[in-house]
């Protein structure tokens, strides 16, 4: 049968919200699940309370406290009373709005865009925000998920909407075969790289391809994590029977018929044959190798076999302005090759890759060795789930035997609002999200990498190509 | 919301491309629970030294820009994190318009919530703008949001920009964007009796 009206995967999504229409005015959008954390939300409680409104619909909202947590020892009281303040804060509009929170002494606590996957909150065909802008990442389930500021916040909390202007469609395919030690953090940096830091602004991205195909929902997430890095708002990928398989059992996923039935419904979440996006990328998978960041964004990347870039060889006048910028930030020089650069600490961790399958592909780079002498090395597990399976499997004793903190779960040192900071000058090999300036503390210095490159630079001291690992 | 008719402001050129809310506002000062107070923060690593004095060298800092209202940037301003802080920042250390070749999208939409105009020129007309004001030692604008100009009449500046209809209907008369959603509740209602 034709089909005479293709849809892309975004049409489907955004028409399934509309609550209400008017021309020349954003659309009335449904939200289905919407997130929340103790850093962007204080101040839509008091905007609530100032004007006397109630959440709408506290049973689609869903909270935890991740951004300030400590990762030390949770027994002891945090140090710091403006982050106490903020996650106390969190508890009290909880409370006060009904709300349910996993905070920090709650065994499902955990960064906010890895619980709500881990325990099935996230599903196919929802629209779901967060005042965060890593929540693309629940986008690897097929749902519309984005970030949202603070005065939005308070108006999904009010309404369960969002005003909303529909996003242009990016295609991003991605086919070929992803070499060995190469993973979806390579895929994703490789793509930010061609693309550059604004090149999805304005878009929603459907990653296609017979790369994302054969990834797993742990990868696919990783991908769909770092949309943002390109300006993208959402990234998505249509789901499939990989994404079933993980569903299967998760706590808040249908069950048995139920969930047979949802499966019926999910498998029309793709771009029907003859949709046009408004934008196609074409990446070729086998051309892909490990990337290391080299500058103060995420766009500022090459391959691990490559040197410095020379900021002269940027034709761009603003371009090589941020290049020599950026070199002088991060003091490195032109022509260095990035594996001779040495590092101070390691950060393995993020909502970008500390999911179980992160750190078992770290593990098995760590197993058997010691964490090099002059670097000190981090594993904080993106939920209090994944740090028990992690223990489960063993891990904890890998890293911990080759001179790694294991640590208890939360943002830590992506963005370091908690205790967990670079000093100044300090180098850091990082699997989070950006490498901007004082991301990870003033003054420090972050090149992004993949779990494994993570690892093997730990023990190394210095950037290694994990393919001949 | 604070209304936006008409402002008349310096400028200050900040002249760098992918300016993240990271540097805006750094993360160590999104614990606070007000919306109020930001303004002390606003690009605290670049107006600060390690040490806590000030970057003489920062072009905010300098005097000739202290009162600036209009910041005039480059590419991709306010990419990165979600934080609304950035605007609050912004908008309390005493700029009410930004000027640049584009905005990412999240910063973007807060700006508007925050009564803080970002304008979208194509890039020429911002070169023009920062050479002018280098040439002049200086340069005031005025932007007029009802007739989407931006002017200086002495030195026959008069350009026209592009705004989305319905932002400008809400800037204009400082609409509370939940209040204009509550007068559709039957359709929320009815929404979710279909849906939910």
């Amino acid at each position: 049968m034709i089909n005479n009206n293709p849809k892309t995967l975004l049409d489907k999504l955004w028409e399934t919200h509309i609550v209400h229409e008017e021309k020349l005015q954003p659309s009335i959008l449904y939200v289905d699940l919407h997130l929340i954390h103790e850093v962007t939300t204080p101040q839509a409680f008091e905007g609530l309370r100032l004007s006397g409104r109630q959440v709408r619909r506290p049973d689609l909202t869903l909270a935890t406290a991740d951004h300030n947590t400590p990762t030390w020892d949770r027994s002891k009281p945090i140090t710091d009373p403006i982050s106490m303040q903020q996650l106390k804060t969190l508890s009290e509009n909880c409370e006060e709005f009904g709300i349910t929170l996993y905070d920090m002494y709650s065994p499902l606590q955990g960064i906010v865009h890895v619980i709500g996957p881990e325990q099935g909150y996230t599903q196919p065909g929802m629209v779901i925000v967060c005042g965060d802008s890593h929540t693309s990442t629940h986008g690897a389930f097929g749902s519309l998920a984005f970030g949202i500021g603070t005065s939005e916040v308070e108006h999904v909390l009010a309404t369960q909407t969002l005003r909303q202007f529909k996003p242009k469609s990016m295609e991003i395919r991605v086919n070929g075969t992803l070499q060995f030690g190469v993973t979806a953090k390579d895929v994703i940096l490789a793509i930010i790289g061609k693309i550059g830091v604004s090149g999805a602004t304005g878009y929603a991205v459907e990653y296609t391809g017979k790369v994302i195909r054969s990834l797993s929902m742990e990868s696919r997430m990783t991908i769909c994590n770092m949309s943002i890095e390109a300006g993208g708002r959402a990234g998505m990928v249509a789901p499939d029977e990989i994404t079933f398989e993980y569903m299967q059992g998760k706590a808040k996923v249908p069950k048995g018929d139920d969930f047979e039935k949802a499966i019926e419904k999910w498998k029309l979440l793709r771009t029907d044959i003859g949709a046009k996006y408004d934008h196609v990328v074409n990446i070729s998978g086998d051309d892909i190798e490990p990337y290391v960041t080299w500058g103060t964004n995420p766009g500022m990347v090459i391959p691990v076999t490559d040197t410095i870039p020379d900021p002269e060889s940027f034709s761009d006048p603003q371009e090589k302005d941020s290049a020599s910028r950026a070199l002088k930030y991060m003091d490195l020089k032109a022509g260095t090759p990035i594996n001779e650069i040495f590092i101070d600490r390691v950060f393995i961790g993020s909502c970008t890759n500390s999911r179980i399958e992160d750190l078992e592909s770290a593990a098995s780079v760590v197993e058997g060795h010691k964490v090099n002498k002059n670097v000190s090395a981090m594993v904080v597990p993106g939920s209090y789930a994944v740090k028990k399976e992690a223990e489960n499997r063993g891990l904890d004793k890998i890293f911990k035997d080759a001179g790694f903190d294991w640590r208890e779960a939360g943002c830590s040192m992506c963005l370091g609002m908690n205790p967990d900071v670079l000093s100044p000058g300090e180098r850091c090999a990082s699997t989070s999200n950006r490498n901007f300036e004082g991301r990870q503390g003033k003054g420090g210095r972050t090149h992004l990498v993949s779990p494994q490159m993570a690892a093997a630079a730990a023990i190394a001291g210095h950037f290694v190509d994990i393919r001949k690992w | 919301m604070e209304r936006f008719k008409t402002i008349e402001g310096k400028i200050v050129p900040l002249d760098r491309v992918n300016i993240d809310t990271d540097q805006i506002i750094p993360k160590q000062f999104l614990k606070r629970i007000e919306r109020t107070g930001f303004g002390q923060f606003l690009f605290n690593d670049w107006r600060f030294n390690n040490d806590d004095s000030l970057n003489e060298e920062f072009i905010l800092n300098k005097e000739m820009y202290k009162s600036a209202s209009v910041l005039v940037t480059g590419d991709n301003f306010g990419s990165g994190s979600s934080r609304e802080h950035a605007a609050w920042a912004l908008h309390d250390y005493g700029f009410r318009c930004i000027l640049a070749p584009s905005f990412a999208d999240i910063f973007f939409n807060n700006c508007f919530q925050n009564g803080l105009l970002p304008i979208v020129l194509p890039k020429e007309k911002i070169r023009n703008i920062i050479d002018e004001s280098i040439n002049n030692n200086g340069l005031e604008l005025t932007i007029d949001l009802e007739s989407q100009t931006i002017f200086n009449i002495s030195l026959e500046i008069n350009i026209q920009f592009d705004i989305d209809p319905y932002r400008k209907y809400c800037m204009l008369n400082g609409l509370d964007n939940i209040a204009l959603t509550l007068q559709h509740i039957d359709k929320i209602d009815l929404y979710e009796n279909q849906n939910i």
